[in-house]
């Protein structure tokens, strides 16, 4: 029985088999892969898409609107009954033009910024950059929004500014506009789309932030090299080379613009966005099936947006 | 005869350059140049003229200044003090944009998002040539770097000696006065070098340009330029015909820099040519056992050391005084077993491969 492991007299017949197991895995490297990731694979599997695919079934059970109960066979009744309420559609509509709103804002307010710090600033500026990015992250996301809130409120800050500098006739016409106006700016689709803004802006400048910090300055000089202009640069060189990033910082504005559905409760009109729709279906009328056919809406919505970027070549550059 | 050859002239010996030559006006002309950034002084007063047509070398190691000049011409650096004119026209406050000038990048700077056609092209598409003269002239610049047919690739499908290709490509295209090339070989392998040096030489035979070329490598420069400029500590040492760069260094950096060479300090130099003054001699010159009559200078020496480099062999000896000299022995007969470290031998050299050093000074 010894003699075999005679060879290895330091080798103990326990560490003999854990060196046999060592090597086993070394031969078998997919094998050894595969069980790493194992636990994370069935995380994503189970917990992630799972749990996703059941709520994208439950829209195609309906509710029986007599006994309360989910009536679990297949129908397209409550898609149907989605699809086909012009209200239903209204709040769709009014909150992709949101986000679409949104995310124009962020990228607009976000790419300058994000320029700055990637190309000229120290290294010193871009650590006070990144805290400067972050720092708002770092704090409850309802302490901010009810910030903002009162700062928007009829008796807040603005009001009081605009009051101060003989500037309330202009905040007056803003609110006056139609759809977007309202009583305060803390009940109007403006301060809406400011407070989103405000508080996505963070997931637009990061990723924006970090494409441009991979174009080599090389490229810029190339650029200039061959005749480009400044514009020409940014136009052909830059923008296209940042545009994976822009992307991505856009999918993040959209998507968690098109899901939130507290900012809409605490600073809005009692016109409902989707996520609230999910909210008041699944919460207080129970009815599953279509809080799960409106929160499908966003997964399409995104869907169709990643594709129009594809063609537009958002990750050729990738 | 080598006394005449007048060493470190700015200005070209005309039969060199051939008919540009006659034009007035130097390519490129430093003036006093400075750039410095903080307390590093990259560039500290360079003056020189580069005739049209020239291929010019700018040599040294990394640190030395070559680099900022070549950026300087092409003007992504601005001078602190001096003027650079590019064929008589002052360049300051001129954008790169503007300037008659091209580069070839260490890196090859090549567009990623781009095919190697609309890289090629670039230079064109932004000064609004027609989409069918840009493609035609594009595809002619291909070509020329012996690239046609790989139009539609992107530059992270291509390897290195072609992505180097397109670079240069990319450059001829927009017909510069002047191409600069930053290390352009660095990256590839030997063989490859050595066939970009000979194609890269014969383009700019063919195509009559200015090519102002950046290398650390002395072979590179010696072997394809018409002139080189020695940089050392943002200064030039020495400008030159490779023959008179190689053979006659006036200072010690030179000629250790350029090839190797045995550098004699003035006191170990009295003994040899009665003049308290450092020379350089070339291992190659110094000859073992020579025949009688073919040396000026004869002396013994102990081999410390031999080396063996396939077409020659490198031999470490001590003279008795202590001087430690390198010897390049070409295998013209095949290896000489006699040769072995701590055997006495005979040595010599003439007179004229001393070359005096000037004194160090700065």
């Amino acid at each position: 029985m010894s003699t075999a492991t005679s060879a290895f007299p330091l080798a103990t017949p326990g560490a003999g088999r854990l060196r046999r197991l060592s090597t086993f895995l070394w031969r078998h490297s997919r094998l050894f892969t595969l069980l790493l990731l194992l636990p994370p694979l069935l995380w994503l599997g189970i917990v992630y898409l799972g749990s996703l695919l059941a709520l994208l079934a439950h829209s195609f059970f309906r509710l029986d609107s007599f006994t309360g109960q989910i009536v679990y066979e297949f129908t397209l009744a409550t898609w149907y009954e989605l699809l086909s309420q012009p209200a239903n559609l209204d709040i769709i509509r009014r909150t992709a033009g949101m986000a679409a709103a949104v995310t124009l804002a962020c990228g607009l307010i976000g790419f300058p910024i994000a320029y700055y710090a990637a190309r000229f600033s120290t290294p010193r500026g871009k650590a006070l950059f990144y805290l400067g990015v972050m720092l708002p992250l770092w704090s409850s996301y309802l302490v901010r929004v009810y910030a903002w809130k009162l700062i928007l409120a009829k008796e807040g800050v603005i009001s009081w500014a605009a009051e101060r500098t003989g500037t309330s006739w202009l905040l007056d016409a803003l609110l006056s506009l139609p759809v977007v106006g309202g009583p305060s700016l803390s009940i109007s689709y403006i301060g809406m789309f400011l407070v989103f803004t405000y508080i996505w802006l963070p997931y637009m400048i990061l990723p924006t932030q970090a494409a441009l910090e991979r174009v080599p300055p090389s490229l810029l000089e190339a650029a200039a090299d061959c005749g480009a202009r400044p514009r020409q640069t940014f136009r052909y060189v830059v923008l296209p080379l940042a545009f994976p990033g822009i992307v991505a910082g856009s999918i993040f504005t959209f998507s968690l613009t098109l899901g939130d559905y507290i900012i809409p409760y605490i600073i809005g009109t009692s016109k409902l966005f989707l996520g609230q729709a999910v909210y008041i279906h699944q919460g207080t009328a129970g009815n599953v099936p279509l809080a799960a056919a409106f929160s499908v809406v966003p997964i399409v919505i995104m869907a169709v947006y990643l594709a129009v970027a594809r063609r537009l070549g958002a990750f050729d550059a990738l | 005869m080598e006394g005449a050859v007048t060493v470190g002239v700015a200005a070209p010996s005309p039969s060199i350059r051939g008919r540009r030559a006659a034009m007035a006006e130097p390519a490129v002309r430093f003036l006093g140049v400075h750039r410095h950034f903080g307390e590093v002084r990259a560039v500290d007063g360079v003056d020189l003229e580069i005739a049209p047509g020239e291929f010019f070398s700018m040599l040294g190691p990394s640190g030395s200044g070559k680099t900022t000049c070549l950026r300087l011409i092409a003007g992504f650096e601005e001078p602190d003090a001096g003027e650079i004119h590019l064929l008589g026209r002052p360049m300051r406050g001129v954008p790169p944009y503007e300037r008659r000038v091209n580069t070839v990048f260490q890196d090859y700077a090549l567009f990623p998002h781009m095919n190697v056609l609309d890289n090629v092209g670039f230079g064109l598409r932004v000064k609004r040539v027609p989409r069918a003269e840009r493609i035609r002239k594009a595809e002619a610049a291909l070509a020329l770097v012996k690239l046609a047919g790989l139009e539609d690739r992107r530059p992270a499908q291509l390897s290195g000696g072609q992505r180097q290709r397109v670079a240069l490509a990319r450059a001829l295209v927009n017909e510069p006065e002047v191409l600069l090339l930053d290390e352009p070989l660095g990256a590839l392998d030997l063989k490859l070098r050595q066939e970009m040096q000979s194609e890269l030489k014969g383009l700019q035979r063919e195509l009559g340009i200015t090519f102002v070329y950046v290398t650390h490598d002395q072979e590179e420069a010696l072997g394809m330029s018409d002139r080189v400029a020695v940089f050392n500590r943002g200064r030039i040492e020495q400008i030159g015909t490779p023959p008179e760069i190689y053979e006659h260094p006036r200072t010690a950096f030179v000629a250790g820099f350029v090839g190797i060479s045995n550098i004699v300090d003035a006191e170990a130099a009295v003994r040899f040519t009665g003049e308290r003054r450092p020379f350089s001699l070339r291992p190659e010159r110094i000859l073992l056992d020579p025949p009688a009559g073919a040396v000026d200078i004869e002396t013994r020496g102990r081999i410390t050391d031999i080396q063996y480099h396939g077409a020659s062999t490198r031999l470490r000896l001590v003279l008795s005084d202590g001087l430690e000299l390198v010897v390049e022995r070409p295998n013209t007969e095949g290896t000489d077993g006699a040769l072995a470290p701590g055997r006495e031998i005979r040595l010599g050299w003439r007179r004229d491969a001393m070359r005096p050093l000037r004194e160090t000074g700065r």
